[in-house]
């Protein structure tokens, strides 16, 4: 039975891992960026691993603000997607995920993105029946030093039985 | 007719990479502002339901058109780098349809610009996307 204490924990890992990348394998542009998603429960982290065409200045070489920015939407994006279908997942119940629509996002940039690997954790600070309130945090070398911020809200998509 | 300045522009902005990769034109140069396009690519699809863009290319059109708009203000910066960029998403953009991000460098003290910058696709009577940011200003030496 799913979500039981005594399903097998091959069968929890597969069900979990499918879900993600599900969610993730829809978004064209995420493939374009190469960004990928490191799951622990139900906590993730999202990878950018360097490329190229990432850069914005090449003279430094730093990666590109809109880049950085690009990154943590997405992030944020795939974060509250996912902890808000989590309990329907872990119930069985699957249903495609509309994603979250972007109303606004606000980046501070710390220090300059180098030119390697980065990772974004998205936290979500309020989670409505509407709208939601998401924070991340992206860094590089060193998890204490992150090299940008970022604070959005979202609109929810809406439940197809939310009308009865 | 092309000016000088704006064909060393538009070189500046094809070499840098990630411009390069979304395809950015650089179509306007002005004294402190800046029009970058960019086409619709599949490849930047936020929303495959929909085909519309992903608010994250959006985002780093526009704030490469506010760094350009930056480095022609008549301060002359050496070079600059976003220090914050707030952008309100107000409508999807139409699939298709190529995005137009106009930036606006209002005002620059010693150290810092700021930029107002709104993304359009053909409509331009109702902007897709609207922006502030805060750029650092690299004055060159007196």
């Amino acid at each position: 039975m799913i979500g039981a204490a005594h399903e097998p924990v091959k069968s929890v890992k597969s069900r979990r891992d499918q879900a993600l990348a599900a969610l993730v394998a829809g978004v064209p542009y995420i493939q374009f960026l190469g960004i990928r998603f490191d799951r622990r429960g139900d906590e993730i982290t999202a990878l950018l691993p360097f490329d190229d065409k990432l850069i914005g200045n090449p003279m430094i070489p730093a990666l590109h603000g809109g880049v950085t920015a690009a990154f943590m939407e997405v992030s944020a994006i795939i974060e509250l997607a996912w902890s808000s279908q989590w309990l329907d997942m872990e119930a069985g119940v699957s249903q495609p995920m509309r994603l979250p629509k972007t109303i606004d996002f606000n980046v501070d940039y710390l220090r300059a993105g180098l030119a390697r690997d980065a990772y974004a954790r998205a936290v979500v600070t309020r989670s409505g029946r509407r709208f939601a309130s998401v924070q991340v945090q992206a860094w590089q070398d060193n998890r204490a030093k992150p090299f940008a911020m970022a604070s959005a809200h979202f609109l929810m998509p809406e439940k197809a039985d939310a009308q009865d | 007719m092309e000016s000088q300045t704006l064909r060393n522009a538009r070189q500046f902005i094809a070499a840098l990479p990630h411009a390069q990769a979304l395809a950015m034109d650089l179509v306007e140069l002005g004294s402190g502002f800046a029009t970058v396009t960019m086409p619709w690519d599949a490849r930047l699809v936020g929303d495959p339901a929909t085909g519309v863009l992903h608010g994250g290319a959006v985002s780093a059109l526009m704030d490469t058109a506010s760094g350009a708009a930056v480095m022609c203000h008549p301060a002359a910066p050496m070079s600059t780098a976003t220090l914050g960029l707030r952008v309100d998403y107000m409508r999807p953009a139409t699939t298709g349809q190529p995005i137009t991000a106009r930036a606006v460098c209002h005002h620059v003290t010693r150290n810092v610009a700021f930029v107002r910058v709104t993304a359009t696709d053909a409509d331009e009577t109702r902007p897709v996307a609207m922006g502030t940011g805060t750029f650092t200003l690299d004055r060159p030496a007196p």
